[in-house]
C-alpha cells in the first residue's frame, strides 16, 4: 500500500495517533475499555438491549429524555473532576525543582477539557434535563412541543460528548483553553487535531442545545394548562423560558465564531488570522456574546428551582413572586449586553470599558433582589431542614461571596489588575459551584422522588453536601488569595515555591469534594439498594406546591389523565387547600407521539461525520453527510408519529394509582 | 390564606375543563416554533453582518468591491429571488383553494427561480476565484463569501425542501401536515428574501459606493 492511498482512506490517522507511549492515558484507555466491555456485557446477558432501545433510547417522552440528560451529565461530572484533580495535583507538586508529573501538552489538554466538559456536557444536560422532565409537568402538559426534535437534541448531545471522549485516545484534545481563542486556535498555530475535536463536539452539541431551547419555549408558549396565564406560572417556568430564550439568543453567535474558525482552519479563509486582514478580537466578541449570557443560560434555571425548594420548604407562597419574575427576565436583558467585560484589556477605550462595568455592576440588582426573596420567604415560615433546602442554605452563603467578587472584577481598573489570574478562576468557579451545582443537587434531590418513586439516601447525601460545601471552601479560598497575589491562571508550574501551602490546601480541598461526589453517588447507589424503605407512594412527599405533585411518582406516560385548570399560583396547592378529589371515571383515551430511532441514527451518522471531518477522511464524511440527509428527508416521509392510549388502559393505571393512595392512607 | 377567600368558596371548582377528542399537541405550536428557529437563523446572520461589517474594508492589498462586483449581474439575480417570493406567495393561494396542480405547479416555478439565482451566484464564485479574489485573498473577501455563501446555501437547502414536497404533496395531497409544511416552507423562502434585500443593500451596493 502506498502512503497516497493510506492517505486518501485515513485522511491523517495513522498509528501515532493512539497515544500507546503516555502510561497515563494508556492505564485510562485500558480501564474505560474494561469497563465499556463489562456494562455492554452485562447489558448483554441480561438482554437489557430491547429494552434499553424500545423504552429509553427511541423515546420521546420528555421524563425519560430529562433523565438520560441527567445521567449524561453526572457521567461527564465524573470525568471532568478526574481532569480537575489532576490539576490539582499537578498544581501542588509542580514548584521550584520540581516539574510535576504532568507535561505541558497534557496539562493543556486537561485544562481545556475539564472547562469545555463542566459547561458544555456536565451544566448544559443537567440543565436541560431538570428543565425537561420538570417544566412540562408543572404545566400541566404531556409531553414538549416537539417530542422527536427533543430526542433528537439529546442524541446530539451525546454525540458531541462522545468526540470529546474518543479524543482521550484517538488524537489528542484542543490545548488552548476552554474557549480556544483565536489566532492560538488557528491552523498555524494549532496544526493538529485538538482545536478540530473541540469544534466539531461543540457544533454538534449546540445544534442540539439550540434545537432544545426552541422546543422548550414553543412548549411553554404553547403547551401551558387552561387557566395557567404568565403570571400564574411557576416561578421555575419563568426561569426556564428566560434561559431557553437566551438559548435561542446566544447560540447562534457561538455557531457563527465555530463556524468561521472552521473555515480558517479548513479552507484559508482569515477571519482570524494575524495577515491578510484578520481580526482575532472579532472571535473573542462573538464567542463572549454567547459566552457571557451562557451563564445565565445555567443560573436561571437553577435559580428556579432554589425559588421552588424555598417555597416548599419553608411552607409559604414564595415572597415577592412577581418581583422574581421581573428580576429574571431582567438579569435575561442584561445578560446581553456585558460581554465584554471579559476582555476590558483588549482596549476598546475607556467609555465602551465603563457601560460595559456599569452594565455588569446593575445584573447585582436583580440577583440581589431575589437573595432577598428567598430570605424573605423563609422569614416566619416553617423551615424544614431537609437536603434539598440544606442546599439552599449552603448555595445563599456561597453564592453572595461570589456575586461580591464579580462585582469586583466588573469594575475596568480593578480588572486590569485581575485578569487572566487565578482570583477571576476562583471567581466563576465560586459562582458556578456555589450557584449552579448547588441548584442542580438541590433539584435533583428534590425532584428524584418524583422521576423514581423513591427517595436518594439521605445520610449519604448529607455525606455529598458537607463534602461539596466544605471541600468547595478549601479548595477555592487558597484560590483567592494566590489570584490576588497575581498567580495567572492555565499555567503547569510555578517558580516560587512559598506559594506551594496554598496549592497543597486547594489539592485537599478537591479531595473533600471528592468525597462529596462519592456521597452523592452513593446515596444514589443506596437510594437504589433500600428504595422499599425510601419509596413514597402518595406523589408528594415534599408538601409540594406545584403540578407536578399532583401527579403519580413516577409519572403516567400521559402525565395528566385529565388536564387540569388552573385557578392560581401553586396551583397544586391551591387544589390541595380546596378539597381537590380525583375523578374515578370518564377517562378518555390519550393522544400520544409515538417513539423514533431516528434521533440516534442521525447522531450517530453526525458523529461520524464530526470524526470524518476531524481526521480529514473525506469520503467517509461525504458519506455520512448523504447519510443524514437521507435520514433526515426520509424521517420526513413518515407521517404516522403518534398513536392513542385506549381509555381503559388509562382507567387501569389510574385506579392502580387511586388503590395505592387508598392503602397508604393519602 | 388570603388567597382562598378571594374565590367565593360556595361555588364549584372546575378543577378538570371538558377535552376536545385528540387533544395533546397544542395546535400552531410548529408554526411558533418554526417562527422561533428564523429568528435564531436571522440572528446567525446577524454574527456574519457583524462580522463582514467588521471586516470590509481589510482589504489586505487585494482586489476592492468596486474592481470585483458586477451589479448588473447581481441586480438580475436580486430580481429572480424576489421574483421567486412572488410566485411561492401564488402557490400558497393554491393551497388555500385547495388545488393540488396549481399548487404544485407554482411550486415549480419558484424551484427554477432558485435555481437560476444559485446558478449565477455560483457563476459568480468561480468567476471572482478565477480571478485570484478568492475568500482566502483578505478579510473583507472572506467574509464576503462566507456571508453570502451562508445565503446561497439556505436557499439550496430550500430547494431540496421543494423538491421534498412536491413528492410528499403527489404522494398524500394537500392534507393538513403538508399545508403546514407548505406554511412553514413559505416563512422559510421569504425570510431568505428578507436577508438577501440586506445582502444586497450592504454588501453590494454600499461595497460599491465605497
Amino acid at each position: 500500500m502506498n502512503d497516497a492511498l493510506l492517505k486518501t482512506i485515513f485522511g491523517r490517522l495513522t498509528w501515532e495517533s493512539f497515544p500507546l507511549h503516555e502510561p497515563i492515558l494508556l492505564v485510562t484507555f485500558i480501564v474505560v475499555i474494561l469497563l465499556g466491555a463489562g456494562i455492554v456485557g452485562a447489558v448483554t446477558y441480561f438482554r437489557l438491549w430491547g429494552w434499553l432501545w424500545r423504552d429509553w433510547f427511541t423515546s420521546v417522552d420528555h421524563k425519560k429524555i430529562g433523565i438520560m440528560y441527567i445521567i449524561l451529565g453526572i457521567i461527564m461530572l465524573l470525568r471532568g473532576f478526574a481532569d480537575a484533580l489532576m490539576m490539582r495535583a499537578q498544581q501542588a507538586m509542580a514548584f521550584g525543582a520540581n516539574e510535576g508529573y504532568l507535561p505541558s501538552h497534557h496539562y493543556d489538554q486537561i485544562c481545556t477539557a475539564h472547562g469545555t466538559l463542566m459547561i458544555f456536557f456536565v451544566a448544559i444536560p443537567l440543565v436541560v434535563g431538570i428543565v425537561n422532565f420538570v417544566m412540562p409537568l408543572q404545566i400541566g402538559a404531556r409531553d414538549v412541543a416537539f417530542p422527536f426534535l427533543n430526542n433528537l437534541s439529546f442524541w446530539l448531545t451525546v454525540a458531541g460528548a462522545l468526540l470529546v471522549m474518543v479524543s482521550l485516545f484517538v488524537g489528542e484534545f484542543a490545548k488552548t483553553g476552554w474557549l480556544s481563542y483565536a489566532p492560538l486556535a488557528g491552523i498555524e498555530y494549532s496544526p493538529d487535531t485538538g482545536v478540530d475535536y473541540y469544534l466539531w463536539a461543540l457544533q454538534i452539541a449546540g445544534i442540539g442545545t439550540t434545537l432544545s431551547g426552541i422546543n422548550m419555549v414553543a412548549t411553554i408558549i404553547k403547551m401551558r394548562a387552561p387557566g395557567m396565564t404568565m403570571m400564574k406560572m411557576p416561578v421555575f417556568v419563568w426561569t426556564a423560558l428566560c434561559s431557553n430564550v437566551l438559548v435561542v439568543a446566544i447560540f447562534p453567535a457561538l455557531t457563527v465564531a465555530f463556524m468561521l474558525l472552521m473555515l480558517d482552519r479548513y479552507v484559508g479563509t482569515n477571519f482570524f488570522t494575524n495577515d491578510l486582514g484578520g481580526n482575532p478580537m472579532m472571535y473573542w466578541n462573538l464567542v463572549w456574546i454567547w459566552g457571557h449570557p451562557e451563564v445565565y443560560v445555567l443560573i436561571l434555571p437553577v435559580f428556579g428551582i432554589y425559588s421552588e425548594v424555598t417555597s416548599t420548604f419553608t411552607g409559604k407562597r414564595l415572597f415577592g413572586y412577581s418581583s422574581m419574575v421581573y428580576a429574571t427576565v431582567v438579569i435575561t436583558i442584561l445578560s446581553y449586553i456585558v460581554w465584554l467585560h471579559h476582555f476590558f484589556t483588549m482596549g476598546s477605550g475607556a467609555s465602551v470599558n465603563s457601560f460595559f462595568g456599569i452594565a455588569t455592576m446593575v445584573i447585582s440588582i436583580p440577583t440581589g433582589a431575589k437573595i432577598f426573596n428567598w430570605l424573605f420567604t423563609m422569614y416566619r415560615g416553617q423551615i424544614r431542614y431537609d437536603l434539598p433546602m440544606m442546599w439552599v442554605i449552603a448555595f445563599m452563603l456561597t453564592f453572595v461571596v461570589g456575586g461580591m467578587t464579580g462585582v469586583l472584577l466588573a469594575v475596568p481598573p480593578a480588572d486590569f489588575v485581575l485578569h487572566n489570574s487565578l482570583f477571576l478562576v476562583a471567581h466563576f468557579h465560586n459562582v458556578i459551584i456555589g450557584g449552579v451545582v448547588f441548584g442542580l443537587f438541590a433539584g435533583i434531590i428534590y425532584w428524584f422522588p418524583k422521576a423514581f418513586g423513591f427517595h436518594l439516601d439521605p445520610t449519604w447525601g448529607k455525606v455529598g453536601f458537607w463534602g461539596w460545601v466544605i471541600g468547595y471552601w478549601i479548595a477555592w479560598t487558597p484560590i483567592y488569595i494566590v489570584g490576588l497575589m497575581g498567580v495567572p491562571r492555565r499555567v503547569n508550574y510555578i517558580e516560587d515555591a512559598s506559594l506551594q501551602p496554598y496549592f497543597i490546601v486547594a489539592a485537599i480541598g478537591a479531595l473533600i469534594i471528592l468525597v462529596g461526589i462519592l456521597g452523592f453517588v452513593m446515596s444514589i447507589v443506596m437510594g437504589i439498594v433500600k428504595r422499599d424503605k425510601l419509596r413514597d407512594v402518595t406523589g408528594d412527599p415534599w408538601n409540594g406546591r406545584t403540578l407536578e405533585w399532583s401527579t403519580a411518582s413516577p409519572p403516567p406516560a400521559y402525565n395528566f389523565a385529565f388536564t387540569p385548570m388552573i385557578h392560581d399560583l401553586d396551583a397544586w396547592y391551591d387544589m390541595k387547600s380546596r378539597g381537590y378529589e380525583r375523578p374515578v371515571e370518564g377517562y378518555r383515551p390519550i393522544h400520544m407521539p409515538r417513539n423514533t430511532g431516528a434521533g440516534v441514527i442521525l447522531s450517530a451518522l453526525a458523529l461520524v461525520f464530526g470524526f470524518a471531518m476531524i481526521w480529514y477522511i473525506w469520503w467517509l464524511a461525504a458519506v455520512a453527510l448523504l447519510g443524514l440527509f437521507i435520514v433526515a428527508i426520509g424521517h420526513t416521509f413518515n407521517y404516522n408519529r403518534d398513536y392513542y392510549i385506549p381509555s381503559e388502559d388509562v382507567m387501569q393505571i389510574e385506579s392502580q394509582r387511586l388503590q395505592a393512595l387508598k392503602s397508604a392512607g393519602a | 390564606m388570603s388567597s382562598l377567600t378571594r374565590d367565593k368558596e360556595t361555588e364549584p371548582v372546575i378543577w378538570h375543563p371538558v377535552e376536545e377528542e385528540g387533544h395533546g399537541h397544542g395546535g400552531g405550536a410548529t408554526l411558533i416554533g418554526f417562527w422561533i428557529y428564523l429568528m435564531s437563523d436571522a440572528l446567525i446572520f446577524a454574527a456574519l453582518f457583524a462580522t463582514f461589517g467588521v471586516l470590509s474594508t481589510n482589504y489586505a492589498g487585494g482586489p476592492q468591491p468596486k474592481e470585483i462586483f458586477d451589479l448588473p449581474l447581481v441586480a438580475l439575480n436580486t430580481g429572480l429571488l424576489l421574483i421567486s417570493s412572488i410566485t411561492f406567495g401564488f402557490a400558497m393561494l393554491e393551497m388555500q383553494a385547495n388545488r393540488i396542480g396549481g399548487t404544485r405547479l407554482w411550486l415549480i416555478i419558484t424551484a427554477l427561480f432558485g435555481v437560476g439565482f444559485i446558478g449565477i451566484e455560483l457563476y459568480e464564485f468561480s468567476h471572482l476565484i478565477a480571478e485570484g479574489a478568492g475568500p482566502q485573498r483578505s478579510a473583507f473577501l472572506s467574509a464576503f463569501f462566507t456571508l453570502v455563501g451562508t445565503h446561497g446555501l439556505h436557499v439550496t437547502f430550500g430547494l431540496i425542501w421543494i423538491v421534498v414536497l412536491l413528492v410528499q404533496i403527489a404522494q398524500r395531497g394537500l392534507i393538513v401536515e403538508n399545508q403546514r409544511r407548505l406554511i412553514c416552507l413559505s416563512m422559510f423562502w421569504h425570510f431568505l428574501d428578507i436577508i438577501w434585500i440586506g445582502v444586497f443593500t450592504f454588501v453590494y451596493l454600499l461595497g460599491v459606493l465605497r
